[in-house]
C-alpha cells in the first residue's frame, strides 16, 4: 500500500463538521469532470490509489479510467463496500430482507433460500454475501483492485452482534474471486483486531480514525496507540485532520510519529491541498 | 451486569442489538422476532438465544430489561406486558400512537419504579445538547420563535412495502420523521398549549403523509413552526435542524454544528461571546465505548443502562417526556383538518417539577459553581 491514499468523502457530500460545506461540495462535484480533475491532480501528485465507496457515481469514474488506460496506467482502486445509505434508506422502505433482495443481481436467490424451509444454511448466507460483493464489484471490472474494504457501518454492526464469521466469508471471497487482500474499516479498531484474530485473519489491513483529537476512536485513543504498538496488523489512518479540526501540519506530524501506520487516507478538493498534504507527508514521514 | 432481551429485529432492533451486545455491562439473554429467518441466522452465527414469542422469552430467560423495536402499533401492549413483569424498558420512537396509552404506561412505570426511555436519539447528539445548555442558561434572553426542520430521502415513489408506509401501524412522515424535531421542541420548551395551521400532505405515498407543516404555541409567548418532509432526495440521509430566535440572539443547530449569535455575552456559557460563535460536533461529542452508526445511538443506550444501575427512574426521554411528545404528535394529526388543537398538559407533566432551575436561576447557580471551582483550584 502507498503511504497516501486518496479518499472520496468530499465528492459525495460527506463532511463531519458542516452540512453547508457538505452541500456545497455535493453541488461542486455533480459533474464527473469536476471529480476527474481532482483525481487527476492527485494522480499527478503521485497519489495514485483511490479508496472509494461503491457509490453509483463511482461507476462514472471507473468508466473514464477504463476509457483512457494509458493516462491512468498506474491508477489503483481500493473499493469500500457497500455504500451504506443505499441499504439503510432501502431498509426503511422495504425491510431488511427487501433491501438485500433489491441489491442482489439475482433476487430469486434469496427467495429460493427462504423457501428452502425453515433453516437458512451456511451456503445460503455465503451465497448472499458473495453475490452482494460481486454486485458491488461490477463497476471495477478490468481495473486494479488489490485491496477491497468492507465499510465501517457493516463491519461494526457485525462486530457488535458477534457475527464474526461474515469477516471470514468476505476475506475468502475477495481473495479467491478478485485476488485481493481484504480490508476492514472500523470505528472500534482494538476490538475488531480481536474479532479478526478469532476467525484466523492474520495481519489484517484495518482502516480506522487515527487523529490527535481522539475523534471517533472508540475505546479511547490510548487503546489505539497500544494496538499500534503491540498488535500485528497493517494500519490505515483515516480522519487524521478530524474533518479540519486539527491543523494539517500538526495532524500529519502526530500521525506519522506513531508506529505501524502504513498508510494515510485523506480527502481534498483542490490541487493545492493535495500537494500540500503530499509535502507534509514527505516532510514528516522520511523513514517509514 | 444487566440481562437484556431484544424484541423486534428490524433495522432499529438489529442496530440496538449490535450496540448493546457490545456493552461491557450487558448480557443479551434473548432476541425475539416474528421472522424465523432472522432468528435462524442470528442463532446460528452469533449464538444468541432466539424466541418467536415474547412471552416464551420472559418465561425461559431472566430478562431484567427489554429493548422494544417493533412496529409502533405494538409498542403499547408490549411495553405494558414488560412493565407488569417488572422489566425496565427502552422503546423505539414514537412511544405510543394513542397518548392515553403513553400517559397510563408512564404512570405504571413510575408506580413500579422502573427505568424507561424512548429512542429519541437527538437528545444525545452533542450539538442539540449544547442548544439545551445554552437555553437553560437563559443566554438567548426571552425566546420568541423556533423553527424545527427534518428532511430526508425515505419515500421517493408511490408504494413502500413495510409498516412504515401504513398509517394505522404508525407509519408516515409524522411518526417516523416529525417525531424527532417535535421531541427536540418539547425537550427545549416543554408542553405547547396549541397546534394549528397543520398541513399533512402526500408527495408520493398513497396511504400516509410525506410532508408535515404546523404551527405550535407555548404558554410563555413562544411560537414555533415545524417543517418536515421525508420525500427530499437532495439529502443523503435524514437531516434535522433547529433555529431559535430570542431577544438576545439566535441559535442554528444541526447534528454537525451549532452557530450562535449573541447580542450580549452574558449569561452565555464560557466560550460564547458577542456576535457569532460556531462549534462543531468534532469538539463537542463525547467518546463512546462502541460505535456503530453515530455516537448518539450508543450514548442513548448507555444512558439507559447507567440509569438502570442507578435506579434513576427519571431521565432524558423517559416515558413521561415521551408522553408529552406523543400528545403533540396526536394534536398535529387531529389538526390536519384545519382545526386548532389545544394540547392539554398531561397529569405527568403537571406533577413533575423541573429537575433543575432554568433561565437566570441556572445562570446564577452555574456562576456560583464556577466561582467555587475557580477559588478551589487556587487553593
Amino acid at each position: 500500500m502507498d503511504r497516501l491514499l486518496f479518499g472520496d468523502n468530499q465528492f459525495f457530500g460527506v463532511n463531519h463538521m458542516s452540512e453547508e460545506k457538505a452541500r456545497a461540495q455535493a453541488m461542486r462535484f455533480q459533474s464527473t469532470d469536476a471529480i476527474m480533475s481532482v483525481l487527476d491532480a492527485a494522480y499527478d501528485a503521485g497519489v495514485t490509489t483511490f479508496m472509494c465507496t461503491t457509490h453509483d457515481r463511482i461507476a462514472e469514474v471507473t468508466d473514464r479510467v477504463r476509457s483512457d488506460a494509458e493516462r491512468y496506467e498506474r491508477q489503483i482502486f481500493y473499493p469500500c463496500m457497500p455504500y451504506a445509505h443505499k441499504y439503510a434508506n432501502a431498509m426503511g422502505e422495504a425491510g431488511v430482507f427487501g433491501a438485500i433482495k433489491q441489491f442482489l443481481p439475482d433476487g430469486g436467490f434469496l427467495d429460493a433460500a427462504m423457501r428452502g424451509g425453515k433453516s437458512f444454511a451456511r451456503k445460503d448466507i455465503e451465497g448472499v454475501i458473495t453475490l452482494l460483493i460481486d454486485a458491488e464489484m461490477k463497476m471495477f471490472s478490468g481495473l486494479k483492485t488489490p485491496v477491497i474494504f468492507l465499510q465501517n457501518v457493516v463491519v461494526d454492526f457485525l462486530l457488535g452482534m458477534g457475527f464474526t464469521e461474515a469477516f471470514r466469508i468476505f476475506a475468502d471471497h475477495v481473495a479467491k474471486e478478485y485476488h485481493a487482500e481484504p480490508g476492514f474499516i472500523t470505528m472500534n479498531m482494538p476490538r475488531l483486531l480481536d474479532a479478526l484474530d478469532s476467525v484466523g485473519i492474520d495481519n489484517p489491513i484495518v482502516c480506522s480514525n487515527i487523529n490527535k483529537l481522539g475523534f471517533r476512536m472508540s475505546g479511547g485513543i490510548d487503546s489505539y496507540i497500544d494496538a499500534l504498538n503491540n498488535r500485528k496488523f497493517r494500519a490505515v489512518a483515516m480522519s487524521v485532520f478530524a474533518s479540519g479540526a486539527i491543523h494539517p501540519d500538526e495532524a500529519i506530524a502526530w500521525v506519522t510519529s506513531l508506529p505501524n501506520v502504513e498508510s494515510i487516507v485523506f480527502g481534498a478538493s483542490s490541487r493545492t491541498n493535495i500537494e500540500s498534504t503530499v509535502e507534509l507527508v514527505e516532510k514528516y514521514w522520511r523513514n517509514p | 451486569m444487566v440481562n437484556v432481551g431484544i424484541i423486534g429485529l428490524g433495522k432499529m432492533g438489529l442496530s440496538h442489538f449490535s450496540i448493546i451486545n457490545a456493552h461491557p455491562d450487558v448480557k443479551v439473554v434473548g432476541v425475539c422476532d416474528s421472522s424465523s429467518y432472522i432468528l435462524d441466522i442470528l442463532g446460528k452465527y452469533t449464538g444468541v438465544a432466539t424466541y418467536a414469542d415474547m412471552k416464551k422469552m420472559f418465561d425461559s430467560a431472566d430478562v431484567e430489561a427489554a429493548v422494544i423495536s417493533t412496529p409502533s402499533r405494538f409498542h403499547a401492549p408490549m411495553v405494558r406486558d414488560c412493565l407488569q413483569r417488572g422489566i425496565h424498558v427502552f422503546c423505539e420512537k414514537p412511544f405510543c400512537l394513542d397518548p392515553a396509552d403513553s400517559v397510563a404506561l408512564a404512570a405504571l412505570a413510575r408506580e413500579k419504579g422502573l427505568v424507561t426511555q424512548v429512542g429519541y436519539h437527538n437528545r444525545h447528539v452533542a450539538t442539540f445538547g449544547e442548544v439545551k445548555r445554552i437555553l437553560d442558561r437563559g443566554a438567548l434572553g426571552r425566546v420568541t420563535h423556533v423553527l424545527a426542520e427534518a428532511y430526508g430521502p425515505v419515500a421517493l415513489k408511490p408504494q413502500g412495502s413495510t409498516w412504515r408506509s401504513k398509517k394505522d401501524e404508525g407509519g408516515g412522515a409524522l411518526y417516523d420523521y416529525a417525531a424527532h424535531p417535535v421531541d427536540l421542541l418539547t425537550w427545549y420548551f416543554g408542553h405547547p398549549e396549541s397546534v394549528s395551521g397543520t398541513v399533512l400532505s402526500k408527495v408520493f405515498s398513497t396511504e400516509t403523509e410525506d410532508e408535515v407543516f404546523t404551527t405550535l404555541r407555548w404558554p410563555d409567548g413562544i411560537s414555533g413552526q415545524l417543517s418536515v418532509s421525508w420525500s427530499d432526495e437532495s439529502l443523503r440521509k435524514m437531516t434535522t435542524r433547529v433555529s431559535i430566535w430570542g431577544t438576545n440572539g439566535k441559535i442554528v443547530a444541526d447534528r454537525q454544528e451549532i452557530q450562535v449569535y449573541l447580542r450580549e455575552a452574558e449569561p452565555a456559557p464560557a466560550g460564547y461571546g458577542r456576535g457569532w460563535t460556531v462549534r462543531y460536533t468534532t469538539e463537542l461529542t463525547g467518546e463512546v465505548d462502541f460505535y456503530v452508526r453515530g455516537e448518539e445511538y450508543s450514548s442513548q443506550l448507555d444512558t439507559w443502562l447507567t440509569r438502570i444501575a442507578d435506579r434513576a427512574t427519571s431521565g432524558p426521554a423517559d416515558f413521561d417526556d415521551a408522553s408529552v411528545t406523543d400528545e403533540v404528535l396526536h394534536a398535529i394529526l387531529t389538526s390536519g383538518d384545519g382545526s386548532v388543537q389545544a394540547v392539554s398538559p398531561s397529569p405527568a407533566s403537571v406533577e413533575r417539577q423541573p429537575e433543575r432551575p432554568t433561565g437566570v436561576w441556572a445562570w446564577l447557580r452555574d456562576r456560583r459553581q464556577a466561582r467555587r471551582t475557580h477559588s478551589g483550584s487556587k487553593g
